[in-house]
């Protein structure tokens, strides 16, 4: 029975196995010979409360043991099958391929990885607070392209008001403006009826549009409009001095506490609480949910507000969480990289987050090498943990399913 | 509690589907609503419970007008609907869909899903209706998903419970039970309008029958002083001719040929054991089998939409165990799917879209890349006509036809073409005696000039009335096989081997 059930699953292992094996290869071939020395990794700062010795590792040994490893997972996957566990094994064996990646790359050198990865949070929190817009907006079947246009609201708003009230007053400001671009977009999609894409990019070229004018005509005039408090980072008191873990994850501004909580808020407001049931069912299926007696409309709009505000806060990372100073188009495409997010996080709040942290890893990672001088061009380096990503959710993630009324209007008789 | 319907008026632009409607909805009473495919039924009783604002007409509860804002207004004043398109949501467990929009809660607005999973269970064992609550709603057979709208509409503790067409997917025994519901529903004081195109089942529960036609009331009755074939009059306004005409039994070569057949369920699950069956040119056979054997599997395994484990399908001397449903298609076969709106069409498509949905890319109705549209409307417009697809024209979109008019444009599609073999699941699900009768013949004429036929219905009668030889599925299973032609059925026989009695 198991035989005949699992033909197509073992083809999939066995891509799975070859892609571990070709992996193991390309490894040892190019990285290993080319590692020389040994790679230390720095993990903590000598003023630290505990400090911990640097990571040593010897350059070429390390690869050739995950080259001989990723081929002996691969080797297995390939003959044995073992389809349950394939997903996680291709997802270890690209973890391992990556940290041989890093060990090639520091060999002879050394690095921070507690700043890496310190980095790595930091850089996925707009990405993840777009991601978690998306998904809020996503789960009523409100497609939210506008999410770059929200995000880039946010970090003018911010950078305006933080420099005339403070940051308090500017991130609730962000967070404001935000949820009013939410509700036009609810307003166009919802109660106008306009096609979702459209009315998101009408908001991505407006918000582009007007804080580009205004910063470059007003911004350049009245330097101090353009001047905001930025938000340090908090300690957590006693948390914050274990190493690694301390600084990564406990010494850090309001805006990645603030991803977490959220994402953690939004996990409960979806899937625990009647309000979040009922959303999702407008998503899925909004003529059921109209027929008893649910609000289609009013859902739509509250949730789509909600990630508007989502969105604001976010936004407000880009100069209230960073620089102070709001810059043309300075969201760069990180909402778009939230929605992606979103998806490869199975529209879930804390896939979204974790998706995000890959893709900062990513982008952080990018950084480090760039410092490192490896000899592959950064712009080249940049790509590799996105294929991985692709890889990963192709492989381990699996085929997602959005809501399935996303995008689709409702009309009432 | 006593509704009232007042000089109800529907329109849908230009499409009068309620004229002047009066009915009254006495508590403890069934009152049964019998009409043809797209009389209105559906509609009227969508304005009943809040879903469409009458055009004109009003709606009074215990004498007292009520106006209703939207369906949560009809749930509070006690209405309560089983709607014929099951509205369940198919990602959602059973409990969380029998909760949703009355949901227990705790503090922080948590939901309490333990009370929802136990007061599943409470409804389900106090009226009969087995089910898991833990279950996802879109694993589940069409005729347990049924009785989570059941349990639905009771967990909200409605006074009248609107039932349109509840019975069209359950089985025969299924009906009996669900009939002993009604009855403790009534005796409960509860009011009842239940809707079918049953013409027997409408008889034996109704306290009073009131028939529709085109959009009007034409003339109410006491079940007792009533037959089957006056109804059957009333409704369409002519009197219908029950009984299948069929040609005498000349089966030719066998055209399918199915051997150690195995399917699985989506979970791994056994669905089809080692089946073998045989079908001939110029015969029809039937399955019959209580749903959820391993039916639904079987059709779309030789329909090509379900991946065959093990086993072996031959069609005219060719393996078609693997092949695409396109070259299924080309080769001559025909699939009714069993469930019209998630198999059969697409909503947003027109009546003229959906008729061409199997045939598009090539001639006579594709010149090259382009879709001859005048062709297609024109087709179509002939096909609507010839197998009465009511419709205001071709260009409106199916999900806007009465639930039986979009079967018959299913059915129509699938049988307007040149034809070598037809599977149908549930050929004739929700349509009125008429319609009925109408497939009937083009079955039976499809079987006359050759066509080999497989048709599953939960239907033992259709079964009956239209099978040359009868197979019964049981867990997967051929378990027994009769023929007309060789004995005379007997229908409690057949209807205790699949119960499982043979096994
Ligand atoms: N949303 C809609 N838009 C346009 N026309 C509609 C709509 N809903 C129903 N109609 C039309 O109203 C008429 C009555 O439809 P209704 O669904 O009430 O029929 P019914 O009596 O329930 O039929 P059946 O037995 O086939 O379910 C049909 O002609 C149908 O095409
Ligand atoms: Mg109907």
């Amino acid at each position: 029975m198991s035989v005949l059930l699992d033909k197509a699953r073992l083809r999939q292992t066995r891509i799975t196995g070859g892609v571990l094996i070709a992996l193991g290869v390309l490894i040892a071939v190019f990285l290993a010979p080319d590692a020389p020395g040994v790679a230390t990794f720095r993990l903590s700062r000598p003023t630290d409360v505990w400090p911990v010795p640097n990571l040593v590792v010897p350059g070429g040994a390390f690869i050739y043991v995950v080259s001989a490893l990723l081929a002996f997972m691969g080797v297995r996957l390939f003959l044995k099958g073992g389809a349950r566990w394939s997903a996680l094994i291709l997802g270890i064996g690209l973890a391992i391929a990556v940290a041989a990646f890093l060990v090639w790359a520091t060999a002879g050198k050394s690095f921070s990885l507690t700043g890496m990865l310190q980095a790595t949070l930091v850089r996925a929190v707009p990405i993840a607070l777009g991601g978690l817009a998306g998904v809020l907006s996503e789960r009523v079947a409100v497609v939210n392209i506008g999410i770059e246009g929200m995000l880039l609201a946010g970090a003018f708003t911010g950078a305006l008001v933080g420099s005339l009230a403070g940051g308090i007053a500017g991130l609730a400001a962000a967070v404001a403006v935000g949820g009013m671009f939410g509700f036009i977009l609810a307003a166009l999609v919802v109660t106008y009826r306009m096609d979702q894409i459209i009315a998101g990019v009408f908001i991505n070229l407006f918000v582009l549009g007007l804080t580009s004018y205004i910063s470059s005509q007003v911004f350049q005039e009245y330097r101090a409009l353009n001047n905001a408090p930025v938000f340090r980072a908090i300690e957590v008191p006693f948390l914050s001095d274990l190493p690694v873990i301390g600084p990564v994850f406990f010494n850090q501004n309001i805006f990645v506490y603030g991803a977490f909580i959220l994402a953690g808020l939004a996990t409960y407001y979806l899937f625990h609480t009647r309000l979040g049931l009922r959303a999702r069912a407008v998503g899925e299926h909004p003529r059921a949910a109209d027929t008893l007696g649910i609000n289609v409309y009013r859902t739509r709009y509250i949730n789509v507000t909600m990630a508007g505000m989502v969105a604001g806060f976010g936004g407000a990372w880009f100069t209230l969480g960073s620089v102070g100073r709001f810059d043309e188009g300075m969201t760069g495409g990180r909402g778009f990289i939230g929605l992606a997010a979103m998806i490869f996080g199975r529209w879930h709040p804390v896939g979204a987050l974790l998706a995000a942290l890959v893709f900062g890893f990513a982008d952080s990672l990018q950084q480090k090498l760039a410092l490192l001088r490896t000899p592959i061009p950064s712009e080249f380096l940049a790509m590799a943990p996105y294929i991985a990503t692709i890889i990963v959710v192709a492989g381990v993630v699996g085929r997602a399913r959005a809501p399935a009324a996303d995008g689709k209007p409702y009309v009432k008789e | 509690m006593r509704v009232e319907l007042k000089n109800i008026t529907k329109r849908f632009g230009p499409v009068i589907a309620n004229k002047g409607v009066n009915l009254t909805i006495e508590p403890g009473e069934v009152l049964g609503l019998l009409g043809e495919n797209g009389a209105g039924k559906s509609t009227l009783m969508n304005v009943l419970c809040g879903l469409y604002d009458p055009t004109e007409g009003e709606i009074f509860i215990d004498d007292k007008p009520v106006v209703f804002d939207g369906p949560g207004d009809a749930i509070r004043a006690g209405i309560g609907m089983v709607h014929q398109h099951f509205m369940l949501v198919p990602v959602f467990s059973v409990a969380e869909n029998v909760v949703l929009g009355v949901e227990p809660t705790g503090a922080l607005d948590h939901l309490d899903l333990a009370t929802a999973r136990a007061e599943v269970e409470r409804l389900s064992e106090d009226y009969g209706l087995a089910v898991d609550p833990d279950a996802i709603i879109e694993t589940l057979p069409v005729g347990v998903q049924q009785r989570v709208e059941i349990i639905k509409v009771l967990f909200r503790s409605a006074d009248v419970l609107i039932l349109d067409e509840p019975t069209a997917v359950l089985t025969p025994q299924e009906v009996d039970e669900f009939f002993q519901i009604v009855r403790s529903l009534c005796e409960a004081g509860k009011a009842i309008v239940f809707i079918t195109h049953k013409l027997n089942e409408i008889l034996e529960i109704s306290d009073r029958i009131s028939v529709i036609r085109r959009g009007e009331i034409v003339g109410s009755g006491d079940p007792k002083e009533l037959t089957r074939p006056e109804l059957a009059e009333m409704m369409v306004g002519h009197p219908v001719d029950f009984d299948v005409a069929r040609a005498p039994y000349a089966p030719r070569e066998v055209i399918l040929d199915v051997a150690d057949l195995t399917v699985l369920r989506d979970h791994g699950a056994v669905a089809i054991d080692n089946l073998s069956l045989k079908v001939r040119s110029g015969e029809i056979v039937g399955i019959a089998g209580v749903q959820g054997n391993g039916q639904s599997a079987l059709i779309e395994a030789l329909a090509g939409l379900r991946r065959v484990a093990s086993g072996r399908v031959t069609f005219d001397g060719t393996d078609i165990t693997h092949i695409s449903p396109r070259a299924r298609h080309r080769m001559g076969i025909a699939h009714v799917p069993e469930d019209r709106q998630r198999a059969g069409l697409i909503g947003n498509f027109t009546v003229a879209e959906n008729m061409v949905l199997d045939t598009y890319y090539g001639p006579p109705f594709a010149k090259g890349a382009s879709i001859d549209w005048g062709r297609v409307h024109a087709d179509a417009a002939r096909v609507a006509e010839e197998y009465d697809v009511r419709t205001p024209s071709v260009f409106a979109a199916a999900a806007h036809l009465s639930g039986g008019n979009q079967q018959k444009l299913v059915v129509a599609r699938e049988l307007s073409r040149d034809t070598r073999f037809v599977i149908a699941g549930q050929p004739t699900r929700g349509l009125d005696v008429g319609s009925i009768a109408f497939i009937h013949a083009q079955l039976m004429a499809a079987r006359d000039e050759g066509d080999g036929l497989l048709i599953v219905s939960s239907e033992l009668d259709e079964i009956m009335a239209v099978s040359d030889r009868i197979l019964v599925m049981f867990k997967g299973r051929i378990v027994a096989e009769y023929a007309p032609h060789i004995a005379p059925l007997d229908k409690g026989e057949i209807g205790l081997v699949m119960a499982g009695a043979a096994a």
